[in-house]
């Protein structure tokens, strides 16, 4: 079975990021990169998956720069058995849409019956591509997934929702996108990093969509206010209750 | 705790290939996920976290620029070099954990062995099925170890040995023995297991100073051992000394780890702790100390890096090695003595990484060849004229 898993790579948290002098996007000026948390997730299955059904091939699916070469071969190390970058220098103003259209593109060169991708992408926050990219593609989609298991021609879901735990059949081909406690990504071994670089890692110019929502402005989120202590001891415990019920109106 | 963040003031991060990053990047998050938050327990109780041995296996740390044929990764020297740097950071005791298996045991029987020694014993180390240790100090002979009185003589087909070593790392634990042995021939080194009848090897306790690494003795007492377990091609005392100068390599980029760490942490602390209204950070005296500590990092981050650019060309000589081992561990204690400080009282508390890397750095300083002795290669190197007696 061929297996594409879709992959962000995103800033690392080690950099506090900063508004660029355009207004409307973040100053890349000293960011570092790294996958984002939930697209390891959706490699680590991805691997799980081919492992369990004793064969197949994984394919790790980005749109992003040339750089992002150093994040696909992480996965490659981990098991994953080619990387595709599709190139847009312009990755982080590309929307969703014209996103999962490149992706979608891909996906159907591939050949693949199944499609794992992060829940949403840690920087952005949207969780709108998988979706986006299942409808594009008529696949059936599952998000959120907890739980997985992958048989010829269908598989079995489980996502969490408010309402309690979901139990989903699905006929592939299929998009799932991948929540927190679905796998436990492995550590990249060395002999990993020293295989991963003898397996393929391609490089695909595209010509993207155009953007269909664009960002306008960017704002920093507003400072939070000073605190107020209430009180102290037990005393306080009745200014406390009275704050909570009456201003917070939490309890 | 707060995420580990190096130190990187010249931007040599661009020098290195990408998968000399990735190997960094992946011993540093493991380091920091799976051996920080036990160390602190380990180091205080004394016991090295043998549990990790199998994670450590399968990450790849042990001997790792061995071909892979024998069960080593075929990594290059500047990736071993961060893989030391990156454990360090964690403990000294972790590093020199690595550095005895690697460059001590599995270096000379890759090396010096047979072709029988190394299929028996290289993919054993490799997968962390077997420990191995390296005896070469004695108590009577440390910076002098021509002077070693352990012996092996001929009996009939076979070796006896006898002779004690100390200051042993893994000794205890360890499945396989380096041993080195005056003979009438000169110095030969053995590749013994450590269930020979005669062999023991006792834990040293009571050390301030790696606690979580374990230190033994090794006692021999007429060990019969067959000549297929000395290693054909040692021939003198600059076997083992070729030894060291593998595990010195490591240490020289250890050393900056266990600095950037203390440094990291120090940073941090200096910057949130408010004394009279505002940072401790944002003192005069504070950052002194801190600009003399991140000059000292860097530079000692660049002689690394040119060492082992040097050692994977080929062109790196025993005296390059001492000046890095001395420079780098030298200043890696004296950045931790000065971070011991800058951290007040919380700077004795093991819950701080600065006041262990301390410790252990006092250690670090005077294995692996004395800063002392290390001066003096250094000047037999520019004179020409020793002066080591």
């Amino acid at each position: 079975m061929k297996i594409v898993a879709c992959v962000k790579r995103v800033p690392t948290t080690e950099v506090q990021p900063t508004i660029a002098a355009d207004g409307k996007s973040v100053d890349a000026n000293g960011l570092q990169y790294m996958l984002s948390f939930y697209d390891e997730i959706a490699v680590e299955q991805a691997v799980q998956v081919k492992e369990k059904l004793g064969g197949g091939e994984v394919t790790v699916l980005t749109v992003g720069p040339k750089d992002s070469s150093k994040e696909l071969r992480e996965c490659l190390a981990k098991g994953a058995d080619k990387g595709v970058i599709l190139i847009d220098e312009n990755w982080t103003s590309r929307d969703c849409l014209s996103t999962a259209k490149a992706l979608a593109a891909q996906v159907t060169a591939e050949g693949a019956e199944l499609v794992l991708a992060g829940r949403v992408a840690t920087d952005r926050d949207n969780a709108a591509v998988g979706p986006m990219l299942a409808t594009l593609l008529g696949w059936a989609c599952v998000t959120d997934v907890i739980e997985l298991s992958i048989e010829a021609g269908k598989g079995v879901a489980k996502r969490e929702s408010d309402a309690g735990v979901e139990e989903y059949e699905f006929a592939l081909p299929a998009v799932i996108t991948c929540q927190k406690g679905l796998a436990e990504p492995r550590y990249a071994g060395l002999k990993g990093i020293m295989a991963a670089k003898k397996k393929p890692l391609e490089e695909i110019a595209i010509d993207p969509a155009a953007n269909q929502a664009s960002v306008v402005s960017l704002a920093e989120p507003p400072a939070r206010p000073a605190g107020r202590i209430i009180g102290e001891g037990t005393d306080a415990v009745a200014a406390l209750i009275d704050a909570l019920r009456n201003e917070a109106k939490v309890i | 705790m707060a995420e580990y963040r190096h130190l990187d003031y010249m931007l040599l991060d661009e020098k290195f290939s990408e998968e000399e990053l990735m190997v960094r990047d992946a011993v540093r998050t493991w380091t920091s996920e799976r051996f920080i938050p036990l160390i602190m327990d380990h180091f205080e109780a004394g016991t090295f976290p043998t549990e990790l041995t199998p994670e450590l296996a399968e990450l790849g740390v042990f001997g790792p620029t061995i071909p892979e044929e024998y069960g080593g990764a075929g990594l290059n020297s500047v990736s071993y070099g961060l893989i030391c740097q990156e454990l360090e950071r964690g403990d000294s005791g972790l590093r020199s954990f690595v550095s005895v298996q690697g460059s001590l045991v599995m270096y000379p029987i890759y090396a010096f062995g047979s072709e029988e020694q190394k299929r028996e014993w290289l993919p054993q180390l490799a997968s962390g099925k077997a420990i191995g240790c390296f005896g070469l100090t004695e108590p009577d002979a440390g910076s002098n170890p021509g002077g070693m009185l352990t012996n092996a003589k001929r009996d009939g087909g076979d070796w006896i040995l006898n002779g004690r070593k100390m200051w042993i790392t893994n000794g205890t634990i360890s499945d396989v023995a380096i041993v080195w042995a005056q003979t009438e021939d000169g110095i030969r080194g053995f590749c013994i297991p450590t269930n020979l009848p005669g062999f023991s090897a006792p834990e040293q306790k009571h050390k301030w100073s790696l606690r979580a690494s374990i230190t033994s003795e090794l006692v021999l007492e007429d060990v019969r051992v067959p000549d297929s377990m000395r290693m054909p091609e040692t021939t003198s005392l600059r076997n083992p000394l070729m030894c060291l100068t593998q595990a010195r390599y490591g240490i020289a980029w250890g050393a900056i780890g266990a600095a950037n760490s203390v440094f990291d942490e120090v940073l941090g602390y200096t910057k949130e702790r408010i004394v009279f209204d505002k940072p401790l950070a944002g003192y005069q005296i504070p950052q002194a100390k801190l600009a003399e500590m991140a000059t000292q990092i860097t530079m000692g981050q660049m002689l690394a890096l040119q060492l082992g650019r040097l050692k994977d060309e080929g062109k790196m000589t025993p005296a390059m090695v001492n000046m890095a081992k001395r420079n780098n561990v030298h200043v890696a204690l004296n950045i931790a003595r000065t971070g011991r400080d800058m951290l007040g009282a919380n700077g004795i508390s093991l819950e701080y990484q600065t006041g262990r890397h301390m410790c252990n750095l006092e250690s670090v300083y005077t294995y692996e060849g004395t800063h002392d002795i290390h001066t003096l290669a250094i000047g037999n190197e520019l004179t020409g004229i020793p002066a080591f007696r």
